[in-house]
């Protein structure tokens, strides 16, 4: 039974691990904006005209 | 026939914003504009392989018929502006955050992340759509500030720049009870697994895997003892700093009482503790706080005059137009206003025709005639070509900047009021401290042994928690509901305020009427169809309101000719449509003769007959006639306007004799008016738009400001409700109502609760199992019952099935 002591351990960290990421999550602002991703996804990309290929990057 | 052929006409829709395109000609590619402006940013989307923004959404674009004028921006120009807006820089880039309040739709935001195909010097953008912001990046070498803001502007999406923006940067969300409320959930579901075998029993011989559980559930409280419990402790401090009990002083000394009883369980091996209980509160608590306190982050209930006026002006040195900061202006400086421009700073007025529209700031609907020489206030908007005002007092100092910040140090600025839950709480306290202390009592009487258990247990089980459950979930629900009948709350005292209320107080221009419209009726000898067109066709050269709005009456659909227009200003227009000569204006103006009284009134002779007037009168919002008709049984009503006398009677018809009816008031008498009122022990109710009834919006019990856009300016106030949505009043009130009534009914349920609880404590029989099943079903049970009734009040009041708004 003492396995149970591994498997406690092995699931803490798990949810240590989730808990961390919603942490960061928040904290980079990813869930401020809850309508822009959601239309995001569904723009089309337009073959890049040569002279201009700067990427969309993220600023914050 | 010919009136087929203009109701066909007025079918063609602009191809970019939707409004009515008035004739065929503005045109490219077969798509058809209403203005240059919207072909114009047409064609800018076409060339830079844009065009996608049409097909996201139906007629996506904003209405270009007002453009900007070509120097605008050129204050953006200044090193010292610059670095007070932009967020970051170094050698090659800028960041830059620009507020564009036009932002409404998927469409804006696929145009505004391709921002970079515009201006090849942006590198990138990004939207934030719920604070209708862009964080731009662009590189210095190749681009500036200013042409950034003017390629937006090109496109439709003028960012508003206010002076506000020099003064502060708009404020960080507050994620910190987010964070609490990650840690709490997270440790609150793996203590309670972990206490499960404590309540399903566990082998003697596993003891030692129960001490491991215990004490990692110990461990795993110590988070939430420290830090997700900490609003509690700050917001128990500060009350009791000003020597009020609130509600969260009990619930802080429950949490700590808990778990030190609980911590001394396990040290010495007598039991499990109570840190599934402890922590699960602190997790249902935070998430009621956090429900409670949504803000609307995309709008602003505290902006002051700063957030009105433009960041720069141009001042005249030697004939050259310098663009100059708001702050840096001086008595003594000359400044150009453009048409359509807000006067900054009290001065006299050296050159041009001031008809300066105070609407927003004093409440006269119509704009004011100055000649060369007169004071101009600051505060109007100049609506009839360029003028030059020698400054007199610097902006901070003007009549208006004064007024506001005058007005600021009257009323009070800590929320006076407080909520009947704190209260509630209280008694509820000193009930439980009362069966402690005879607790107590008893057992060291009978049985010393059991004191501790007995007493500590009592706090445990017998916390407040559940009203504050209640408050904030029901809070929480109507803020929600309310917000989606666009009708926002600055915070869930308002809804107490509001439910609280006895007395209505209405500003007239803006509020009750709308200052787009106009009704107009025509009096005088017949008028044909022709000499319609003629007046309209006269009419439509002028800039003045009344003129504006004659046209937009008479519906002018044909091309007339006028030759030889000439407006005389403050006194009517003329000129020659097709061969007859048309004159529109006073009394005075087009007969000759002096008349008085007359109202506002548009009269016309044409070929120098007299044939009648047009009379204007304040166009009521629809719903206002049965808004008031339904107020008027519950509530004392009154009007304030800054206005003239003119639609006395007519007010008094919709509010009927018991109204109180007051004109020509200046900011200050309306406050004082609700002062007085206040005296006599009424609760006021605020109902306002503009700047002159700001004093009057603070001063009150709730101050609502009514715009025709949310995104618009509007004054600092409790409540901000969109123009349209003004009729469901009476049923915001009723919900308001209804709040207290559930928070009692759910609090009086968990009574029941904490007496089943409170059976066991005192016995000092309560087991970490009977915690474990109370605390949680308390919980839900009330959140079930605060949610539901809330929302099937709301249904029932025709408020729910609202779409989904920004």
């Amino acid at each position: 039974m003492s396995v149970i002591l591994i498997l406690l351990i092995a699931s803490i960290s798990v949810a240590a691990v989730f808990l961390i990421a919603f942490l960061w999550g928040v904290k980079s602002g990813q869930f401020e904006d809850d309508y822009s991703p959601a239309s995001r996804i569904l723009f089309d990309d337009k073959p890049a005209v040569p002279k201009q290929t700067h990427r969309i990057t993220k600023t914050q | 026939m010919s009136t087929l052929k203009e109701t066909i006409q007025q079918q063609i829709q602009c191809y970019h914003c939707g409004e009515p395109c008035p004739n065929e000609r503005i045109s490219l590619e077969e798509k058809k504009f209403c203005c240059e402006g919207c072909k114009m940013v047409y064609g800018i989307l076409n060339e830079t392989g844009l065009c996608d923004y049409y097909s996201l959404n139906e007629k996506p674009g904003i209405s270009q018929k007002i453009k900007a004028r070509a120097d605008k921006f050129a204050f953006l120009d200044d090193e010292k502006t610059q670095l007070q807006l932009i967020s970051f820089r170094d050698d090659k880039q800028v960041h830059v955050t620009l507020y564009l309040p036009q932002m409404h739709c998927s469409s804006c935001l696929y145009l505004l992340e391709n921002l970079y195909r515009v201006n090849n010097g942006v590198l990138s953008s990004k939207v934030n759509f719920t604070r209708k912001e862009v964080d731009i990046v662009f590189l210095t070498a190749q681009t500036s500030l200013r042409q950034v803001v003017e390629s937006l502007t090109a496109i439709g999406y003028e960012p508003y720049i206010s002076l506000h923006d020099l003064k502060e940067k708009r404020p960080a969300i507050n994620k910190t009870m987010v964070f609490q409320l990650g840690i709490a959930g997270f440790c609150f579901g793996n203590v309670m697994l972990l206490s499960f075998p404590e309540y399903l029993g566990i082998d003697a011989s596993e003891t030692a895997l129960r001490g491991i559980f215990r004490w990692i559930s110990f461990g795993l409280a110590i988070p939430v003892l420290l830090y997700s419990s900490l609003p509690f402790y700050i917001s128990s401090w500060k009350s009791l700093q000003h020597k009020f009990l609130n509600i969260d002083a009990p619930i802080a000394l429950a949490i700590i009482i808990t778990f030190i009883r609980s911590a001394w369980e396990v040290i010495n091996g007598t039991g499990g503790g109570y840190f599934d209980s402890m922590t699960g509160i602190v997790f249902f608590m935070l998430a009621g706080r956090i429900l409670q306190d949504k803000t609307y982050r995309q709008l602003s209930f505290e902006r002051d005059y700063t957030s009105y006026f433009p960041v720069a002006v141009s001042v005249l040195k030697d004939e050259q137009e310098t663009p100059t900061r708001l702050p840096d202006i001086k008595p003594g400086d000359t400044l150009l206003i453009h048409n359509e421009e807000l006067i900054p700073a009290d001065g006299i007025l050296t050159k041009g025709k001031a008809f300066i529209d105070y609407s927003f700031v004093t409440g006269e609907s119509l704009p004011v005639l100055r000649e060369m020489g007169e004071l101009v206030y600051a505060g109007g908007r100049q609506t009839s070509g360029n003028i030059e005002i020698l400054v007199v007092k610097e902006v901070t100092q003007s009549y208006l900047t004064k007024l506001w910040n005058k007005e600021e140090m009257k009323t009070d600025d800590a929320d006076r009021s407080v909520s009947f839950v704190h209260l509630l709480s209280r008694w509820f306290t000193y009930i439980v401290l009362a069966i402690a202390l005879s607790t107590a009592v008893y057992w060291q009487l009978n049985d010393p042994a059991k004191l501790w258990p007995a007493v500590t247990s009592i706090f445990i089980i017998a916390c407040p928690c559940a009203l504050l459950l209640s408050n904030t979930f029901t809070n929480g629900n109507i803020l929600r509901i309310l917000g989606r009948n666009k009708f926002y709350l600055r915070s869930a005292q308002v809804i107490e305020n509001i439910a609280k209320a006895t007395h209505i107080v209405f500003d007239k221009t803006g509020t009750l009427t709308s200052t787009r419209e106009q009704d107009i009726v025509y009096e005088g000898k017949w008028i044909s169809d022709n000499q319609e067109q003629q007046v309209a066709a006269v009419a439509a050269c002028s800039g003045h309101p009344l003129s504006k709005a004659l046209t937009h009456f008479l519906e002018h659909g044909r091309q007339v000719e006028v030759t030889e227009f000439r407006e005389t200003h403050g006194h009517g227009i003329e000129g020659y449509a097709g061969d007859d000569q048309i004159k529109l204006g006073t009394y005075e103006f087009v007969t000759g003769a002096k008349k008085e009284n007359t109202g506002t009134a548009v009269f016309v002779s044409i070929e120098d007959q007299y044939f009648g007037y047009f009379l204007f009168s304040n166009h009521y919002r629809k719903e206002i006639p049965a808004l008031l008709q339904q107020l008027k049984g519950h509530y004392r009503l009154s009007v304030l306007s800054g206005d003239n006398e003119a639609e006395k009677t007519t007010l008094q018809g919709l509010l009927g004799p018991k109204a109180t009816l007051l004109f020509h008031q200046q900011p200050e008498d309306k406050l004082n008016y609700i002062k007085n009122l206040q005296l006599k022990g009424a609760s006021v109710i605020m109902i306002g738009d503009g700047l002159n009834d700001a004093g009057a919006l603070k001063q009150s019990e709730v101050g609502i400001a009514i715009t025709e856009q949310a995104n618009n300016f509007t004054p600092s106030s409790d409540a901000i409700v969109e123009a349209g949505q003004l009729s469901r009043l009476t049923r915001f009130i009723a919900l308001c109502r209804a709040n207290q009534q559930i928070v009692v009914a759910s609090f009086v349920l968990s009574i029941v609760y904490n007496i089943i609880g409170l059976f066991f404590a005192v016995q000092g029989t309560l087991s970490p199992l009977i915690a474990a099943i109370l605390m949680p079903s308390s919980s839900l049970s009330i959140l079930l019952i605060t949610f539901g009734s809330s929302s099937l009040l709301a249904k029932r009041m025709g408020l729910l099935p609202g779409k989904r708004t920004t």
